[in-house]
């Protein structure tokens, strides 16, 4: 599996680390209360599909990634700087 | 059909003509009583006790595959109770001793052999570990023995004992461990359940559940709806999917994790043997075939196979471990879709609509559970009490944080484990 990272190009799997979906773009405000903080720690949608997920380019440029990927088919649909979609 | 070695001497010498299907292919009916989702291992096992333990036979298990084609016939079959905290502890404790009774139970040959397993340690700190691990394991009544390196080399003459990074110091053996061959568990707890007239209903997968209410009140399937008033989800990398269609989220991932297997050999590797620091793990089967895993890939996938890196990961460890496994060619891999909880534990439990019940998060050690699991959970759905070796797996244990069983003490986040 490659990951095209925005800033480096399509590289091999094992340079990234993983973090699951990317929730901590759309973290809850810190008194959001306990149940809202309960479900983005824990609850997840886990797709069998496309999923919106954070890489980190550990052993590249050491950005973060927000890829689109597909978990069925481990297709890698598009990847961006998860700094600008922060923004 | 009763199975004995005079019923096979006969069946041998006349042609093997009276053999006759394991279990019926009922169509589903409009009602049961309980319907299982997932007819895997643990499904099946639910089944099975419930009409053992409980007389409710009234069951359907709806299977959208084939019985025996899911993770409980993807796994590396290692059956084993050297859990170390409180909640799992007495949980596997109780399932080994269901797996140390089932084929006579069963009437069936799983081929459960309890050829011991060591867990490799490598420094001062880890052989603590294993020591508190094998009090833990002596105090619930199983059995361990802690090794030292003599020990391990007497039964493992074959190891690199002096590898410059980890240097073998010593093993944690836990004899009643050990390997059964993994299609038969399915097939015998299908059959028990079909003997006890529990209906198997296969390629009939679950489109919708319905729920009035805040009750269930059946499932929508692609053969048509069946109403119940009881309804168990036991469908492992699949959970999130289905509580989806009872509008829940939970706490699981869904990972991959590969295994592999070489052209069958000479018998060679006569335990189950863990090397955890490479994250290897190796068996040999009945067939001769090494059977070996590692780690999950760690990215969410529901491919059912895995990736090359983890794949070279895996022999690289290996080879380290037991250069003479160099000399076996690698027959097959594969990859099983694996519900990952935060703190690696299962879930067994109620689901906050009523009738529903869940049992998932297995993550990569379903299939030691299968007897233990269905055991329990077939007490829950009937009982509506947790089963007394199984109090510990609650759904809410992520929210408020209480019990949680973080049995690697990585940590209770999701992609830790």
């Amino acid at each position: 599996m490659r990951i095209t990272c925005p800033i480096c190009g399509a590289r091999d799997s094992r340079e990234f680390s993983y973090r699951g979906a990317a929730l901590a773009l759309d973290r809850p405000d810190p008194d959001a209360g306990e149940d809202a903080w309960a479900e983005y720690v824990h609850l997840r949608e886990n797709p069998a599909g496309v999923l919106r997920e954070l890489w980190y380019h550990e052993a590249g440029c050491s950005a973060w990634i927000v890829v689109q990927r597909n978990t069925t088919t481990h297709e890698v649909l598009g990847a961006e700087l998860a700094a600008e979609v922060a923004r | 059909m009763r199975f004995s070695g005079l019923r096979i001497l006969k069946e041998g010498l006349t042609g093997n003509k009276g053999w006759t299907p394991h279990w019926r292919d009922p169509q589903p009916k409009s009602e049961y009583d309980v319907i299982i989702i997932g007819g895997g291992g643990h499904g099946l096992a639910t089944a099975y006790y419930l009409a053992r333990d409980h007389g409710i036979t009234n069951v359907a298990v709806l299977e959208k595959g084939y019985i025996g084609g899911g993770n409980v016939g993807r796994n590396t079959t290692i059956v084993r109770a050297n859990y170390n905290m409180p909640g799992n502890s007495e949980f596997y404790s109780h399932s080994l001793k269901l797996w140390e009774g089932l084929e006579e139970d069963l009437n069936y040959n799983v081929m459960h052999s309890q050829r011991g397993i060591i867990n490799l340690f490598h420094s001062d700190g880890q052989r603590d570990y294993a020591a508190r691990r094998a009090n833990s394991m002596v105090n619930q009544g199983d059995d361990a023995i802690l090794l030292d390196r003599e020990g391990v080399r007497k039964m493992l003459p074959y190891l690199e004992f002096d590898n410059p990074r980890f240097p073998v110091y010593g093993g944690l053996c836990h004899p009643r461990g050990g390997t059964a061959r993994h299609d038969a568990v399915a097939w015998g707890f299908a059959r028990g359940a079909d003997r006890r007239g529990v209906d198997l209903i296969q390629n009939c997968e679950v489109t919708g559940i319905d729920i009035e209410g805040g009750r269930v009140t059946g499932v929508q399937t692609t053969r048509g709806a069946i109403r119940a008033k009881k309804v168990g989800v036991v469908v492992a990398g699949r959970s999130s999917q289905v509580a989806a269609m009872a509008g829940m989220r939970l706490p699981i991932e869904s990972h991959i994790l590969q295994a592999f297997v070489t052209e069958g050999l000479k018998p060679v590797i006569d335990h189950v043997v863990t090397f955890g620091m490479g994250h290897f793990y190796i068996s040999q089967s009945d067939k001769g075939g090494l059977v070996f895993g590692g780690d999950l890939d760690f990215y969410a996938s529901y491919a059912a196979r895995g990736n090359l890196p983890m794949a070279e990961h895996v022999m690289e460890a290996g080879l380290a471990l037991m250069p003479m496994i160099g000399k076996a060619r690698v027959l097959r891999s594969w990859g099983g879709i694996v519900d990952m909880t935060p703190d690696g534990s299962p879930i067994i439990d109620r689901s906050g609509i009523d009738g529903l019940f869940l049992n998932c998060g297995w993550c990569y050690g379903g299939f030691k559970a299968v007897p233990g699991s269905g055991n329990v959970f077939a007490h829950l759905m009937a009982t509506g009490r947790y089963h007394e070796n199984a109090t510990k797996f609650r759904l809410d244990r992520f929210r408020d944080g209480y019990g949680l069983m973080d049995e690697e003490g990585t940590g209770s986040q999701h992609n830790l484990h």
